[in-house]
């Protein structure tokens, strides 16, 4: 058993001049490609008890009281590219809050911090792969690549799936975001199709009447090849 | 099929998310800082180092990931953790017990995250200190560049410093 080859291309160009910090950070050389040996296709296990009762709820899970903003779920299903769930696997997010702001050191923007909202959340998915957030919208906001350029809201996911092999550390935007066409970061993608699996719909069936709205974010892992071995995946 | 779902930089605030308590981000515990129990069996050992990127600046807001065997050379269930650069020197520092060889020599997978990387770079970090001749990744890596991935021991501190772009590029891995 092992992954498919990662398609480079449908990837972020790690080198792109309208990014930057990628000119001074993105290697010269391509990747080497080397097959699989047992440290990629393991990868870590983290149990239940990891998992804290309030962490997926970024509603409640740092206080004093509820954050300002726009209440919204962000939910969906880990598969892989072969469409099997990918069930018990650490999803972990974070985010600016309503204005724009990140409760972090380095963060310095004129918008205020949130007594209310910290903007970390992590969950382990079900057994049929699926996840779902509690939050509020993050603001867009401005940062210091050209001289006027802004960020799409947008929420940082971090997954690992069953093997390192499948390692991902993306963005999640919103449906209907102009900013998203304008934005340097979103444009290291090339194709266009790539980038709409970023781009989560509004999914009024799962919003809850007079608490949220709600964002639907599926993603999808390295698949598998099939080998002799294992039999069809 | 469906295609992955693409990368996307961490960016600079990687730490809210990852590591909470760096950020000083209350109400959330940091996942592994302990990369290894207090228990575990194996020699233990220090590893140190920065990341530079391709002026030679230090990257001071990088995090790295580490994937490794145990002692006795598996990775059920092996060993993870986490390690942020400092903010003010951009060292960063991992505590863990040296891993044993399996079908290869002995060695750690990092991943590092930062602004600026839009896809998690891939490499491993092996011991000059150890047999790595005949390790089947090693050999595939051309030799005037086998160097970048071979931390140097001092006493019980091994030293690893990565370099993201040019001169003494580190070997990032498709894998
Ligand atoms: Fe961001």
């Amino acid at each position: 058993m092992s992954f498919l080859p990662r398609d480079r291309d449908w990837h972020p160009r790690p080198y792109d001049p309208r990014y930057k910090t990628s000119t001074t950070r993105a290697p010269s050389q391509p990747p080497l490609r080397i097959g699989q040996t047992a440290s990629e296709l393991t990868g870590p296990i983290f149990p239940a008890s990891d998992i804290g009762p309030l962490d997926h709820d970024l509603l409640a899970n740092h206080g004093p009281g509820n954050p300002i903003g726009e209440r919204i779920a962000v939910h969906g299903r880990v598969t892989d590219e072969n469409g099997r769930a990918v069930p018990h696997t650490l999803v972990e997010i974070w985010q600016a809050n309503a204005g724009g702001r990140y409760r972090h050191r380095n963060d310095h923007y004129l918008a205020p911090l949130d007594p209310g909202f910290g903007g970390c959340g992590r969950m382990l998915t079900d057994a049929e792969g699926r996840y779902r957030f509690l939050t509020v919208k993050p603001g867009a906001y401005p940062w210091p690549n050209g001289p006027n350029t802004w960020r799409p809201a947008h929420i940082h996911f971090s997954v690992f799936g069953e093997a390192f092999a499948q390692r991902l550390v993306t963005q999640m935007y919103f449906e209907g975001d102009p900013l998203i066409a304008r934005c340097p970061i979103v444009s290291t993608i090339p194709d266009p199709r790539a980038i709409d699996l970023l781009i989560a719909p509004l999914d009024m069936d799962a919003a809850t009447p007079f608490d949220h709205l709600a964002y639907r974010f599926d993603i999808v892992l390295r698949g598998r090849d099939a080998t002799p071995f294992e039999g069809a995946p | 099929m469906t295609k992955e779902t693409p990368s996307q930089t961490a960016g600079p605030f990687i730490h809210i998310g990852l590591a909470p308590e760096v950020a000083d981000v209350d109400g959330m515990r940091t996942l592994g800082t302990r990369i290894v129990p207090t228990d575990a069996s194996g020699e233990r050992i220090c590893i140190e180092g920065t990341i530079r990127d391709g002026a030679g600046e230090l990257v001071k807001d990088a995090m790295i990931e580490f994937w490794q065997a145990d002692a006795t050379g598996h990775h059920a269930p092996g060993h993870w953790g986490r390690a942020s650069a400092d903010f003010d020197t951009g060292l960063w520092t991992l505590k863990t017990v040296k891993p044993g060889a399996g079908r290869g020599a002995p060695h750690i997978t990092l991943y590092i995250l930062a602004r600026g990387i839009n896809i998690g770079l891939h490499t491993r970090l092996y011991f000059a200190d150890e047999d790595n001749a005949a390790d089947p990744v090693l050999v595939q890596v051309p030799e005037p560049r086998r160097d970048t991935l071979i931390a140097q021991r001092k006493g019980t501190t091994y030293r690893f410093d990565i370099v993201l772009q040019g001169d003494g590029e580190t070997v990032f891995f498709d894998a």
